[in-house]
């Protein structure tokens, strides 16, 4: 039975990861950013140099062979020249990586606790005000655009009352303190991005902890225990919340894409080193190869960052058919 | 036949619009909503400052004063009339991006569930892609390929978010399928369009009709979010178009409030608005959330 969900999961994984190519080899195509256009613009370039580009590239070769080597330089790493940056557009990308990663996984586990322990408070006490609060809370960070958010946060914590530094992750000349300064310096520049982040997500993890916690709490089970005369308290605590975790793993894994969306919105705002800035700076420039190339490493990321979750969910509850 | 069934559908209607009237979530939403809507259909005619006239130097960036209730701008605009005429465009992409992406949504989720075998492999493969892509990205390749205008950035916000609908739509589909009444019409002899769009199509409305709520409060956001992000038209300046001139001209490091915050505020009164409705709407059509 999960041996046969896991091939079918599998399966579909691999064909999303095969679309996403697809349609990222047709945008390369239909983008005034294939690797000609860049020898194209210099007007010294001479006949021998394009014929020599589009045979690096295959261009001279009917489409099918160009697909295959396309998918090849892929697999090699090669996701050719950024633009702006005059270098390999893989190197670009990995530099930018680890701030991003550091925000977002602080956020993440920010959220993912204060959201927890949101939506246990507001389901223990439904219909009083902290519930009514959770669910105005998380109903006006839903309607909120996350840039605007951050452009508050700067507005208040940095130019109003000065306790955080604008923009960066470093402070000017840091490089060259000791370390446990430049640490300490990094820190001070992360807590409003990752803060941001967090309100983001604390709102949607609390409704679904809240949402899933009273159906639970609606289950005979929980009856049965009430019946055998545990407290309120005890029900919540070994019976109830244990159950209700489960969704919260599928929502985290749904809510990835969004997590992403709100990277590139806080990250801009906040001039943050990372991926989401970097696609900013990509879009603005028209830096199209670039702007592929991270498409592509989100795309595929979160496609197996779904997958995995998938997996791990069949062998946590058993349950899953579908 | 059709005087009853028109009699049936008003009723049905009016009912609707009663659960509506007496749900207070359902009813601040609309109220909201409308006043915005309001706004923008007529606002423009009648604001006397022209919104793409810059200003005189000494009218830039001034705080809310007698002439200008709400300040200006860092070209001398005035906020005011910038978020009327702002109105107008968001409301108009929010309403018609959501039209796209429900028409698609439909469409595919009723041949998907109608159909089913291989055309309902392919079609949820598809709509898989879309569910799992994340959005923003997505939207900000398209819009950089098609450039910026304001169509172009409907035809973007629709074509990537009907994933959602399809998935609802088909489920729904599927069980409309298996109702006697189909049945009874196949053996009359209908076709598929014929039982798609008289006899499923009817079925699956009110879901659909759920669904679009939430997914204008969605495309409003995301409209905003790309007209931030510089994808939006210049020429006719949305509330994420001024948030995106804000933002590049320094408004927080000018702490020129009044700049910043009004855009916004209009952004998240008009999502809020569509969620409450959302929220509304899922609670009447469906008793099993009633208690919550």
């Amino acid at each position: 039975m999960r041996r046969k969900f896991i091939i079918k999961k599998t399966m579909y994984a691999i064909i999303t990861v095969f679309i996403v190519l697809i349609f990222n080899y047709i945008l390369f195509r239909i983008l005034p950013g294939d690797p000609l256009s860049m020898i194209m613009r210099n007007p010294r370039a001479t006949p021998e140099m394009v014929d020599t580009v589009s045979a690096l590239y295959g261009l001279d070769k009917p489409w099918y062979t160009q697909f295959i080597m396309y998918f090849q330089n892929m697999l090699h790493g090669d996701l050719g020249m950024s633009f702006v940056y005059k270098s390999s557009v893989t190197g670009v990308i990995a530099t930018k990586i680890l701030p991003t990663l550091w925000m977002l996984g602080m956020a993440e586990i920010i959220a993912i606790i204060v959201g927890i322990f949101l939506g246990i408070v507001a389901a223990a006490n439904r219909g009083t005000k902290i519930d009514v609060g959770t669910l105005g809370f998380s109903l006006v960070t839903y309607s909120m655009p996350t840039f605007w958010l951050g452009i508050i946060m700067v507005s208040v914590f940095c130019v109003g009352l000065r306790i955080f530094p604008v923009g960066g992750m470093q402070s000017p000349g840091m490089s060259f303190a000791g370390e446990g300064a430049q640490l300490l310096d990094i820190l001070h520049h992360s807590v409003l991005p990752i803060i941001t982040m967090s309100i983001l997500l604390i709102g949607e993890y609390a409704l679904t902890m809240r949402n899933t916690l009273m159906d639970v709490l609606e289950e005979d089970y929980i009856l049965t225990a009430k019946a055998k005369g545990f407290s309120r308290k005890y029900i919540l605590r070994k019976h109830a919340v244990p159950n209700a975790m489960l969704p919260m793993i599928t929502i985290i894994a749904i809510n990835l894409g969004l997590v992403i969306g709100g990277a590139i919105q806080i990250e801009t705002v906040f001039s943050w080193p990372g991926l989401g800035s970097l696609m900013y700076e990509s879009l603005s420039a028209r830096d199209y190869p670039l702007l592929q190339g991270l498409f592509l490493l989100i795309t595929i990321s979160v496609v197996l960052a779904n997958y995995l979750t998938d997996i791990t969910y069949s062998y946590i509850d058993p349950r899953v058919k579908d | 036949m059709n005087s009853i069934k028109h009699e049936m559908r008003r009723r049905k209607i009016k009912e609707f619009g009663s659960s509506v009237y007496h749900n207070k979530t359902a009813l601040v939403g609309t109220i909201v909503l409308s006043f915005f809507v309001i706004v923008a259909i007529f606002g423009p005619m009648i604001i006397p400052f022209s919104t793409l006239d810059f200003g005189n130097p000494e009218d830039m960036l001034q705080a809310p004063n007698g002439e200008h209730w709400l300040g200006t701008d860092d070209m001398g605009r005035d906020i005011l009339a910038n978020l009327i005429s702002g109105a107008r465009v968001s409301l108009l992409i929010g309403f018609l991006a959501t039209l796209i992406s429900m028409g698609i949504g439909t469409l595919i989720g009723i041949s998907s569930g109608y159909f089913g075998k291989a055309i309902d492999n392919i079609l949820m493969r598809l709509t898989d892609f879309f569910l799992v892509i994340p959005w923003l990205p997505l939207m900000m390749v398209l819009a950089a390929i098609l450039g910026t205008s304001i169509w172009n950035i409907i035809f973007v916000i629709g074509i990537t978010s009907w994933a959602g609908t399809a998935r609802v739509v088909r489920a729904q589909t599927l069980s409309v399928k298996e109702r006697q009444f189909v049945e009874r019409t196949v053996s009359l002899g209908s076709g598929s369009f014929h039982i798609m769009s008289k006899h499923i199509l009817p079925n699956v409305f009110p879901l659909i009709f759920a669904n679009t709520v939430l997914i204008a409060a969605a495309a409003i956001l995301s409209e905003t979010t790309l007209s931030f992000l510089g994808l939006g038209d210049p020429t006719r300046a949305s509330w994420g178009m001024m948030l995106h001139y804000a933002f590049e001209s320094g408004a927080a490091s000018a702490n020129a409030y009044w700049y910043y915050l009004p855009p916004g505020i209009c952004v998240v009164l008009v999502v809020l608005s569509f969620a409450l409705m959302g929220y509304a709407f899922d609670e009447i059509m469906n008793p099993k959330f009633k208690e919550r």
